[in-house]
């Protein structure tokens, strides 16, 4: 059913009735709106999930939460969209969603034929392998003539593919259409592997029916920058999802926290001050209320708070920060000062 | 009088072209079909025009850049250094492969359960009306997850693989055969298999004339059998057994060589055979009863054999009213067979308009190509329906 939503918004962008209207001015249609239309997954725990009362929950959720702290001063106006990895573009290109943020890979293609712009990374990641214990592998390189669960529509494949081609081993790729079936057809024993991002791979694992049966291989075989994607040609909407984004990190950096924010709003340091919106630019060259970082840390938090929470160690997944810790402590985010 | 008899005909020669009913249809019918044509043009003309203002890439170009992934089965010669193209045709033959091994199972399984439906025997003609009861009534996405994912629980892992022929393997990768490897000398084994159904086919023509001619029947069905299956293995013997197999083996993972009918195949196929057949057979069963029962009884009455009976004078009448609702099985089952993304299965939907999609995200193009597709082979599918329809159309003198 979900290629409904495909076709639909393929003939949406074929007729280009509703389209012309949304693709102008992104940012004053969310203020006029009310709300921020997010496009998330159709349920990966620890990205976008919805909790056992239905509220979405997961660290995409929380960049989408941020825009609309920022824009709309109340991170709760947030219309969340779940879309499959297929239909993920073409609900973006016709204007059916105002920003995708559904662990989507930043590629060359991407960013340059599909008439959209990836707005910063939220979670550097890489494609890994995940194995039946009891199959005895303990690194991907033994993989050869295994069969391999993917779900389709994503980067994996690719990436999967030219792997094994360099490593001069065969595979039979198994493509499913959901997570969902990807992770049955695993448990069902039809492949050995599944590979995905190795997040996603983290998530997965605690939808097994027995999660400890299963490991997930060393090797990372591919550069996966996940980020928040909005369209080509509104660049004032980019750079509101794009600061958003670096407020969340700036936030981290400067140790401004959802609980301390409040006690530092007076704050003599510089950098605090620029950023609550006392002092500096403020939010005007963004057309933003003064107080939009303020907003987001407040409401949602710093990025450092958001990985704890929904992917780190106060979460299930228990995911290391790794690659993700800030860059002056050993990790790769690093976002550009308010100033 | 005379006035009026002048004036008529000067009047109809002055007659406007709109007061004439002909020629304002032609003004009519042309003034819509230029405006169909002007709003699909303004159709595409909008789309392109909002494609390019949003910097999005159109065009066919993308066909012959590499694919770069795998595919898991193919009938084609196919890598991953193979072009987007390519993938078309992949996922395409996969569709119609198992399209067609489901329109050859189902309308066999749905004229068995047709004919059991009316069986007079209790017992059959329950069953076979529960059977049509149960599976039509089922969703068949369901009825495609319940093979699949049943069936693969049940199968054990490829090390402990069934046998239960020598060198044919059932694990949960798949039924893995031995593969023919043909020899010097098999043409032969060909050429004389052909020899032998242009054979039969003369010698049937000339029994028929002779049955005309002289009442006298030729055992036509055993000629026919010990031709076509005699003759090559006579010629196979002679020219030495120029055929070898070359067997699965265990290696790593799962087995290397030989055949293999991967899971997916075999769970898109049952599914879509029995869900189908549920349908003939219901077509089937209503074929037959509107034969009406004088005939029937007429035929009994010449001294004919029940089963002359049904091959003479029941089904030529039944197929007339069997074939319309038939064609429109056989264009389900083929549309219907694009669920196999569901599963995994490498059709046409989850390869091209799956894969190759997202990799270069042309969705108008990629989906505008798969329509055409299951466009065409319903379109191709429907006029032979109905050119075999008017050949067995009563023909009336």
């Amino acid at each position: 059913m979900k290629k409904m939503g495909l076709i639909a918004a393929t003939a949406a962008m074929t007729v280009g009735l509703s389209v012309n209207a949304s693709a102008a001015d992104t940012l004053a249609a969310v203020k006029e709106r009310g709300f921020v239309q997010c496009g998330v997954t159709t349920g990966v725990p620890g990205y976008s999930n919805p909790d056992d009362k239905g509220n979405w929950k997961g660290m995409d959720v929380d960049v989408c939460r941020g825009i609309a702290a920022a824009t709309l001063g109340d991170a709760s106006k947030v219309k969340y969209i779940p879309l499959n990895a297929k239909e993920r573009f073409t609900a973006l290109q016709s204007g059916e969603i105002d920003v995708l943020s559904r662990v989507t890979t930043w590629t060359l293609t991407r960013d340059s034929s599909l008439g959209l712009n990836f707005a910063g990374v939220t979670y550097y990641d890489g494609q890994g392998f995940l194995i039946n214990k009891n199959l005895g592998v303990k690194s991907a390189l033994e993989l050869d003539g295994a069969s391999m669960c993917i779900q389709s529509g994503t980067t994996t494949e690719l990436n999967a593919a030219d792997y094994f081609r360099e490593n001069k081993m065969q595979f039979e790729p198994v493509v499913f259409d959901t997570a969902d079936q990807t992770v049955k057809g695993f448990e069902a024993g039809r492949c050995d592997v599944l590979t995905s991002d190795q997040s996603q791979l983290y998530a997965l694992r605690i939808k097994l029916s027995n999660p400890n049966s299963a490991m997930i291989l060393p090797e990372i075989i591919s550069k996966e920058p996940l980020g928040p994607v909005v369209r080509q040609g509104d660049d004032a909407w980019f750079n509101v999802v794009k600061w958003s984004l670096f407020a969340m990190i700036n936030a981290e950096e400067l140790g401004l926290t959802s609980k301390n924010i409040d006690g530092k709003k007076n704050s003599k340091n510089p950098n605090i001050a620029r950023f609550v919106g006392a002092e500096g630019i403020k939010g005007t060259g963004l057309g933003l209320a003064d107080n939009w970082a303020y907003n987001i840390v407040k409401q949602v938090g710093n990025y450092g708070e958001a990985f704890d929470r929904n992917l780190g160690m106060n979460s299930p997944l228990k995911i290391e920060r790794g690659l993700n810790a800030l860059w002056n402590k050993g990790g790769l985010q690093y976002a550009p000062p308010i100033r | 009088m005379s006035s009026d008899a002048n004036k008529s005909p000067s009047a109809s020669q002055k007659t406007r072209f709109w007061h004439d009913p002909a020629k304002r249809a032609i003004l009519f019918q042309s003034l819509l079909v230029i405006a169909v044509l002007g709003f699909v043009g303004m159709i595409v003309q909008n789309t392109l025009h909002n494609l390019e203002s949003r910097g999005i890439t159109t065009g066919f170009a993308f066909l012959s850049q590499e694919a770069g992934f795998g595919i898991i089965q193919s009938l084609i010669d196919y890598s991953e250094s193979s072009s987007y193209g390519r993938t078309f045709f992949v996922g395409l033959l996969n569709t119609l492969l198992v399209s067609v091994l489901g329109i050859i199972a189902a309308t066999l399984l749905g004229f068995i359960m047709g004919i059991a439906r009316l069986s007079n025997n209790w017992l059959i003609s329950k069953v076979a009306s529960a059977y049509v009861e149960i599976f039509r009534n089922i969703p068949l996405l369901i009825q495609i997850f319940f093979w699949y994912f049943a069936v693969l629980r049940a199968l054990p892992s490829p090390r402990q693989s069934l046998e239960p022929i020598e060198n044919i393997f059932i694990n949960v990768r798949g039924l893995y055969m031995p593969e023919p490897i043909y020899g010097d000398g098999f043409g032969w084994v060909v050429a004389a298999f052909f020899i032998a159904v242009v054979a039969v086919f003369f010698i049937s023509r000339w029994s028929k004339k002779r049955q005309d001619e002289t009442g006298q029947r030729f055992p036509m069905l055993w000629t026919a059998a010990g031709l076509i299956i005699g003759l090559p293995l006579l010629v196979y013997w002679v020219m030495g057994s120029p055929l070898t197999w070359e067997a699965p083996v265990l290696k790593g993972f799962n087995f290397r060589g030989g055949m293999t009918i991967i899971p997916e195949l075999a769970a898109l196929w049952v599914a879509l055979t029995i869900y189908t057949a549920a349908f003939i057979a219901e077509i089937v069963r209503s074929g037959i009863e509107a034969v009406s029962h004088g005939q029937t009884e007429a035929a009994s009455a010449l001294g004919l054999n029940r089963g002359k009976v049904l091959r003479l004078v029941v089904v030529p009448q039944a197929v007339r009213v069997i074939i319309p609702p038939l064609t429109s099985q056989y264009l389900n089952l083929i549309k219907n067979s694009s669920l196999a993304t569901a599963i995994g299965y490498p059709d046409l939907v989850s390869v091209f308009a799956g894969t190759t999609l997202n990799q270069t995200g042309q969705a108008i193009e990629v989906i505008f190509m798969t329509m055409l597709v299951y466009l065409t082979l319903s379109l191709l599918v429907s006029a032979f329906m109905n050119w075999f329809n008017t050949r067995m159309a009563l023909v009336e003198r």
